[in-house]
């Protein structure tokens, strides 16, 4: 806990430089994959961050130093050339995409791990922390980092603001773009080269072996909740400062744990709460929908089952009980006795001593459905042509989706049929006929 | 039965294209007219699609030219609109009706532009030409296949060309959408616009367009529709490709052989 507030008053110039740094980073790596995410190229932030470790080892292995330009430098130049060849071999051989950038991620993240190796066998002093670039070091940034980061970050939202509508449309629409005259080319180049970018920048906190993490999932976890491009940048980028934050609070409580790994594990534990609890699109929300469905359905089939007892009496309000009903349509009892008491609290059911009785609603709710069924089972009949014997089963489903709209569509259609393809009466309910026929 | 135009508004000059070394369509040489709503017939896999890509620059033409207004595509971009094929996108794209829509808009803004007042004026006027102006502000993800190629339309009626390339906009619409479209297409080139379908039903042909191209990897006809949509025509479109001419082509894959030489300059 103190550890928490210690972190929190920010009384160290130091822990302010680790937060900003980080969630800056996380932020605008959240950003920048929003677009490959939407162009569906999530795996080449991937086969970048692995590229560029190659390019660290030998900016180091020239200079001598660890000056954060020079490895920029150099990252760029790798992480850049692995997209180009990627491109190449895609573009002229056999090799289809995902082979190409599993290829160029392997030979490059190997080369890479030969240099440092060797780099760490040299005996240079300066050597020390070069290996925090594979998993990550928040607590490593310091003031000057700082400035280079801003800048790039600064530079990154800029590029992102301008050309905000020709990278969604590249994104959506790459065809339709090419026959306007944008310059496709150019928008890529400028897209590769902001998430080479994103990722050379973002490794400092987030580490090589992670970084696509921090491209793809923020957007991700994002999509759950909009469906509009700007909230979900927006959201990216929150999501991705979150998990940048914290992971910055993990570099200042225990140092020697690495903060890509920690970044990676908060940001992903929001994609899994979005997965499961996002409104609309989350699997709770989904599953809530389609227990209503199916209550729906149960409930409209006792309906009519009860309908169906009083077409056969000729007397729709007697009481009923449980076996009766079960009679008519085999029904699982408790999944029966739930229904009839959910329809009762909607004010479609009495129930006295046990038995059960339509209220009027329920009545017409339960002709409804009998008239849905009958009015589809004759309208695959007539014009599907389906014979009469293989029709129940699929309007023992559709009679519970049909919209009003479509249920009249469907009466003036077949001209409201007196009998089903089974000779059964379709009940329509009276003054509705007349309304109807006055229109027709 | 190849007709040729004089003043064509798209002249097609020896046109081949090969995907991966093997020819898709052999040496198509055609002009068309101005104003007419015009049809590209064949069965599946003739090269329809192939044929329109290429003349707007989306493939690679391995020999020949294609001209549009007497000028090269790049020249005049702005007068020319394309409706892709509607599954050709990804319709799950975080994007309203009216955001696609003024996509139609991005050519004539330019960079660093953002859609004007006046551009979403364009894009509502169109969205009311195809009746989806109460869907201004709908996802895209949740609007029906007909709902969606007229959206297209739209996008591609907000370009405000003269020369409009359509890819299949009937695939898959119910009839009510058909005949929206078609009425339309209709209008369009009765205001001298032309328009260039992809299009597969053989029923609707007659009605529907006023000059067909018959497309089997090779150019079978190209000419006013009384003309060219024969019954022998039509035999010969749908008969199969020819034998001989698809070994050449799987040879030339096979030998990664260029299909035109080099020309040396004198």
């Amino acid at each position: 806990m103190e550890t928490i507030l210690d972190f929190f008053s920010f009384n160290n110039v130091n822990v302010i430089y680790v937060t900003i740094g980080s969630m800056l980073l996380t932020s605008s790596a959240a950003i920048v994959g929003t677009f490959t995410f939407l162009k569906r190229k999530a795996l080449v932030g991937d086969a970048v961050s692995h590229s560029i470790l190659p390019g660290i080892c030998l900016a180091f292995m020239l200079s001598g130093d660890k000056n954060p330009l020079y490895l920029i430098i150099g990252a760029f130049i790798t992480g850049w050339l692995s997209l180009i060849i990627i491109d190449l071999i895609t573009s002229k051989s056999k090799i289809k995409e995902d082979s190409a950038i599993a290829l160029i991620l392997s030979v490059f993240f190997g080369i890479g791990i030969l240099l440092l190796t060797i780099i760490q066998k040299s005996g240079n002093a300066e050597q020390t922390g070069l290996d925090h670039f594979l998993f990550g070091n928040a607590a490593a940034l310091v003031g000057s980092d700082l400035v280079t980061f801003t800048i790039v970050a600064l530079i990154l939202l800029i590029v992102v603001y301008l050309f905000f509508k020709e990278l969604t449309l590249l994104a959506f629409d790459e065809d339709f773009a090419k026959t306007i005259g944008m310059p496709i080319r150019l928008i890529e180049l400028i897209l590769t080269t902001l998430t080479v970018m994103a990722v050379v920048i973002g490794i400092q906190a987030v580490g090589i072996v992670l970084m696509a993490a921090m491209l793809i999932t923020p957007v991700a976890a994002a999509r759950f909740w909009t469906d509009k491009i700007k909230v979900l940048i927006l959201l990216a980028a929150i999501f991705g400062a979150f998990s940048g934050l914290s992971g910055a609070f993990v570099s200042y409580a225990a140092p020697a744990m690495p903060t890509g790994p920690w970044i990676v594990v908060v940001i992903s534990t929001i994609a899994f709460i979005s997965f499961f609890f996002a409104p609309k699109k989350g699997i709770i929300s989904r599953a809530i929908k389609q227990r209503n469905v199916v209550q729906q359905i149960n409930d409209e089939n006792i309906l009519k089952s009860l309908y169906q007892l009083g077409e056969q009496d000729q007397e729709y309000y007697t009481n009923r009980t449980i076996e009766d009903i079960i009679q008519r349509r085999p029904f699982n009892t408790s999944v029966l006795k739930k229904g009839l008491k959910r329809l009762k609290k909607q004010g479609y059911m009495e129930s006295k001593s046990g038995t059960w009785q339509f209220t009027k609603e329920g009545k017409n709710k339960g002709q409804r459905t009998v008239k849905l069924h009958r009015l589809w089972e004759t309208y695959l009949t007539k014009y599907l042509r389906i014979a009469p014997d293989h029709v129940h089963d699929d309007a023992d489903t559709i009679e519970h989706f049909l919209t009003p709209e479509l249920e009249s569509r469907l009466e003036q259609l077949l001209e409201y049929p007196e009998l089903d393809p089974h000779d059964s009466k379709i009940p329509y309910q009276k003054n509705k006929i007349k309304n109807n026929s006055t229109q027709v | 039965m190849i007709e040729q135009v004089e003043n064509p508004i798209i002249e097609v000059h020896d046109l081949t294209v090969s995907y991966d070394k093997k020819p898709v369509l052999w040496d198509i040489d055609l002009t068309l007219p101005k104003g007419k709503l015009i049809g590209i017939i064949g069965p599946n896999g003739a090269g329809k699609s192939t044929l329109i890509k290429s003349m707007l620059d989306l493939v690679p033409q391995s020999s020949g030219f294609v001209k549009m207004f007497d000028q090269d595509i790049k020249d005049i971009r702005n007068q020319i609109s394309y409706v892709p094929q509607r599954e050709s996108v990804d319709w799950d794209f975080p994007a309203s009706v009216l955001d696609i829509v003024l996509m139609g808009r991005y050519g004539k803004l330019g960079f660093f532009k953002r859609p004007r007042k006046a551009d979403k004026e364009v894009a509502i006027d169109s969205l009311r030409k195809v009746g989806m102006e109460n869907y201004l502000h709908r996802q895209i993800s949740q609007l029906s296949g007909g709902q969606q190629q007229r959206v297209f339309l739209a996008r591609s009626l907000a370009q405000q060309a003269d020369l409009y390339f359509m890819d299949e906009p009937f695939a898959g619409v119910d009839a009510a959408t058909e005949k929206a479209i078609i009425q339309l297409l209709k209008e369009m080139s009765s205001d001298n616009k032309t328009v260039v379908v992809v299009h597969h039903d053989l029923q609707s042909v007659t009605q529907y367009f006023d000059w067909v191209i018959l497309l089997n990897t090779r150019l079978i006809a190209s000419g006013p529709t009384n003309k060219a949509f024969t019954h022998e025509l039509l035999e010969e479109t749908y008969g199969g490709k020819l034998t001989l001419l698809t070994e050449v082509a799987d040879l030339l894959k096979q030998n990664e052989l260029p299909n035109r030489e080099k020309k040396v300059n004198k």
